[in-house]
């Protein structure tokens, strides 16, 4: 085992348990505030485990973008529409809580059981030859040559998104 | 003992399972927006890890572009969220069972 190979095993070790229990907590905790905050860890998280699997660039967005934009959005909406606890006055449908955690764990036998077909055992490439020169150019070079028409419509979907946000926004008079 | 791509699948599909059951649990409506959340991260950390096992880039491009839609998902999603609370002051989607205001 190489020294880089047991750093990733500590960095893993240290990181995995962390992103379960504060996505278990972010589900569990009444306090929505609570839940936002658990939930930037859990991103810092996975940004962590992006930068194990070799890729510098998309952790960077992840904590730039996600952690910082999309979690400050969040937080700015909680606090406008103000932050009370959460209240089940009347259970809509009876033994709905038991039954979906009953269905998530069925999910996850369901997909645990797809992966235990064969990927386990995978053997890990490297992406030392994709990310010649940098991971960062790599990307640059493959999203404007093979991905351009999809980079594209991305800038027409955010400029959407935006006047859209405006539209719903507006008070109505 | 090597960390390999399925430790990270396994991971993937234990966050997206407790995305699944966040969504299903909460009532309030920007903690289920959250759970999303958690669940496009778990998608998109498969995604880099296949990319990974398959040594090439496009799943880490893949995964750039769920972050665009679900930023752009974000915005829209909350924009539409406080056009509600404005009309029936509650974030809770038990409230909102009816498609005319």
């Amino acid at each position: 085992m190489t020294s880089s190979e047991q750093a990733e095993l500590i960095v893993f070790i240290i990181l995995a348990p962390l992103a379960v229990v504060t996505a278990l907590g972010m589900v569990l905790t009444r306090n929505a505030v609570y839940s936002a905050l658990l939930l930037v860890v859990n991103f810092f998280c996975l940004a962590g485990f992006y930068v194990l699997l070799e890729a510098q660039f998309v952790a960077a967005v992840q904590v730039i973008v996600y952690a910082g934009a999309i979690m400050v959005l969040f937080l700015f909406v909680l606090m406008l529409l103000g932050i009370g606890n959460e209240v089940v006055v009347k259970e809509q449908m009876r033994g709905q809580r038991p039954a979906a955690v009953l269905l998530a764990l069925g999910l996850l036998v369901a997909i645990v059981g797809a992966l235990a077909a064969g990927v386990f055992d995978a053997e890990p490439a490297s992406l030392a030859a994709a990310n010649e020169g940098g991971n960062v150019e790599a990307i640059g070079r493959i999203l404007f040559t093979r991905y351009t028409f999809a980079f594209e419509t991305a800038g027409i979907l955010l400029v959407v998104a935006a006047v859209g946000a405006l539209v719903l926004g507006k008070r109505q008079p | 003992m090597r960390v390999g791509p399925g430790a990270y699948l396994l991971l993937s599909a234990i966050l997206f399972a407790i995305g699944v059951a966040g969504v299903l649990i909460r009532r309030n409506a920007i903690v289920v927006f959250m759970c999303i959340e958690l669940m496009l991260n778990a998608v998109n950390l498969s995604f880099i890890t296949f990319a990974k096992t398959n040594g090439s880039l496009d799943g880490q491009v893949l995964a750039f572009f769920v972050m665009v839609v679900a930023a752009a998902e974000v915005v829209v999603g909350l924009g539409i969220l406080v056009a509600i609370f404005r009309k029936r002051s509650s974030t809770s989607v038990d409230d909102v069972n009816l498609l005319k205001g």
